[in-house]
């Protein structure tokens, strides 16, 4: 069994760690909502809230003044941090005799992601795996100067479906701490050397073996508790039912905003413009997030390839739930519930993928 | 506590420079370049680069020169929109951006002792036009070679001096066919479909490969049609296009279902694709 320690309290790992210099990213409160942030003081880490989430619902609400997890994943994970929604690739200036290109480089501070969710461990492997082999160093660099303290689920939103994709609600991909909300405080586990490190000079007491049972319980009633699975073989069924009549009723109800798209926290798609100055004597190279619910998307000289909403959706939920596995050797969906809570019109993702599943 | 990395840059190109702009037709024009810096990686038949206008955008153009010719970097380009018509206006000593050569080659050296049949569709000639030198470059190796190249009008059709120099040399085998003919025009008008039992002539079908590149339409329309005739699906080639942005296979663009076609093609064993080809909008 790993090493587990118990805490009552995290703001002191917090305070260590910013005190020797580590930039601290947690979720904080944010328009409403729990968005991953820097954090610059230990007390600005949320407590006593926790949210109810439906499709095309959130809301962030008093709960147990005493607990600091309950409120599990809001609408942005962690990628907006390693795969940012804008990147400058490089300039470009013209001289006398063409143009010179300059890279665009930037430095990324020691940072501790503090209150990842098992999903988001998931999802942040996978898009490491996207990156690796697209031989974009950015990615894992960035992550490789990331330690990762990770917070199991003791508590599911209703949107939640972890369970069935195997991500959650206990940790189960790669991470340096994973802390559990138990009573009276958190149960502490150690998930790599640097972790071991990264407690150094706190000598927290050894949990007992009820601790370690009660926090064991808490994920597994988290488990339990999801009204949502994934049904088992939809990456095969897929595969099956291009020509599906259902799609073209998801898409009488899609309204191709790409919301899904900009909370989904594997989605990678990236599309690159040229912002050149007036006097065109420079320009840069940018890429940001772009989505295959927009138009422009497949356009090839002629028109879209995917001019239809139900073409799009289709291409949306077939990479996610089918082609990743043969692109990347996983599903690209975690089961972190954020693509149901965000869409407008409230369109369910394992419900849709239920109705394609019928007539297996 | 460790230290702060660098995030090291991305899809940077070389710098190349225009040796000759050489127009083709109306609207089309073959960009000869060379690297500014460093030795050339002239790429493999049926490979593509990514080709940088300063200031307007990059897209994907297939290497159509000769393999072996490592004098100049040749891509054939037709000028349909901003990027495309900014490479196309580059004069002689102009400098373009280039990141590649990416995708999947034709299998050519694969298929020794075969009866090869290029057909080309209009503009798709370009990217083939690299496998045929390289299959003329290899005579021995094949059976026999025929050319099959469909073109809309007589002024559409693609390095015609270069035809006639191949198929006058009896290299290979070639047939021409247009969609509309004009005054003057004495050969064959019709879908390059209605030729493919003219270009079989002679061969043994289940010893032919097929490469072939066109619009999308017309490369299923002729692997079914040589399907039928006896051509082995799992001998036949097409090269595929979809929207390109990173080449790497990390922006999404050119997905065709699990497949990045930057990355596991543009060149597909037909078999591989032909059931999912029929999807509408896939």
């Amino acid at each position: 069994m790993a090493e587990s320690y118990f805490l009552t309290d995290p703001r002191r790992l917090l305070e260590d760690w910013l005190s020797a210099g580590w930039r601290v990213i947690a979720p904080l409160l944010r328009d409403d909502a729990l968005v991953p942030d820097i954090l610059h003081d230990p007390d600005a880490l949320p407590r006593g809230y926790t949210d109810q989430q439906a499709p095309g619902r959130y809301r962030l609400v008093p709960g147990d003044s005493e607990r600091w997890f309950d409120a599990v994943v809001g609408p942005q994970g962690w990628k907006r941090w390693l795969h940012p929604p804008e990147r400058k690739l490089w300039s470009a200036r013209r001289g006398e005799t063409g143009f010179e290109v300059t890279p665009d480089t930037e430095d990324w501070p020691a940072t501790i992601f503090f209150g990842v969710r098992p999903c988001d461990l998931a999802a942040i492997a996978r898009q490491a795996e996207v990156f690796r082999r697209a031989g974009d160093p950015a990615y894992t660099t960035r992550l490789a100067a990331t330690r990762i303290v990770a917070v199991n689920c003791g508590r599911s939103a209703e949107t939640c479906f972890c369970a069935s994709m195997q991500t959650g609600p206990g940790a189960r991909s790669a991470h340096d701490l994973a802390l559990t909300e138990i009573e009276g405080g958190l149960l502490v586990e150690i998930g790599s050397k640097d972790g071991t490190a990264m407690l150094e000079g706190r000598a927290l007491p050894t949990a007992t073996p009820a601790q370690v049972q009660q926090a064991a319980l808490r994920i597994e009633a988290a488990a339990t508790s999801q009204p949502r699975a994934m049904p088992a073989k939809i990456a095969k069924r897929l595969q099956e039912v291009p020509d599906d009549p259902h799609w073209e009723e998801i898409a009488s109800r899609c309204l191709h905003c790409a919301n899904c798209t900009a909370v989904c926290p594997t989605c990678f798609c990236t599309d690159v413009t040229d912002r050149t100055s007036l006097d065109g004597k420079t320009a840069e190279r940018w890429q940001r997030w772009d989505s295959c619910f927009s138009l422009d998307f497949s356009f090839l000289n002629g028109g879209p390839v995917r001019s239809s909403t139900a073409a799009r959706y289709r291409q949306w939920m077939t990479h996610k739930l089918s082609s990743w596995h043969e692109q990347f050797g996983s599903s690209g969906c975690t089961g972190c519930g954020r693509c149901i809570t965000w869409c407008p019109a409230g369109i369910d993702l394992v419900a849709e993928a239920g109705a394609l599943a019928k007539g297996e | 506590m460790i230290d702060p990395v660098r995030i090291p840059s991305a899809l940077l190109p070389r710098l190349f420079r225009v040796v000759e702009n050489c127009p083709e037709l109306s609207d089309v024009s073959t960009l000869a370049i060379l690297p500014v810096d460093g030795t050339l990686d002239a790429g493999r038949p049926g490979q593509f680069n990514m080709l940088y206008a300063f200031g307007v955008g990059e897209i994907a153009i297939s290497i159509s020169g000769n393999p072996s010719d490592n004098s100049a970097l040749l891509h054939t380009i037709r000028n349909v929109g901003a990027v495309s018509g900014a490479l196309c206006a580059l004069r002689e000593g102009a400098t373009l951006g280039l990141r590649g050569p990416f995708g999947t080659p034709w299998p050519l050296t694969d298929q020794t002792g075969r009866d090869l049949l290029f057909i080309a569709g209009g503009l798709g000639l370009a990217p083939l036009r690299s496998a045929i030198l390289q299959a003329l470059a290899m005579r021995s190796a094949f059976r026999s070679i025929s050319l099959l190249v469909g073109a809309r009008s007589p002024s559409q059709i693609l390095y015609p001096a270069q035809l006639a120099d191949w198929a006058g040399g009896g290299a290979l085998r070639l047939s021409l066919t247009v969609d509309r003919a004009i005054p003057g025009w004495t050969g064959m008008v019709g879908v390059v479909t209605t030729r493919l039992e003219r270009a079989l002539e002679g061969c043994d079908p289940a010893n032919v490969s097929a490469l072939v590149c066109g619009p999308e339409v017309m490369m299923r329309h002729c692997c079914l049609a040589l399907e039928d005739m006896g051509v082995p699906s799992s001998a036949q080639w097409i090269s595929m296009e979809r929207n390109m942005k990173c080449a790497t296979g990390s922006c999404g663009h050119c997905q065709f279902g699990p497949d990045f076609v930057c990355r596991d093609g543009p060149v597909f064993r037909w078999d591989r694709i032909a059931e999912r080809l029929r999807i509408r909008e896939i």
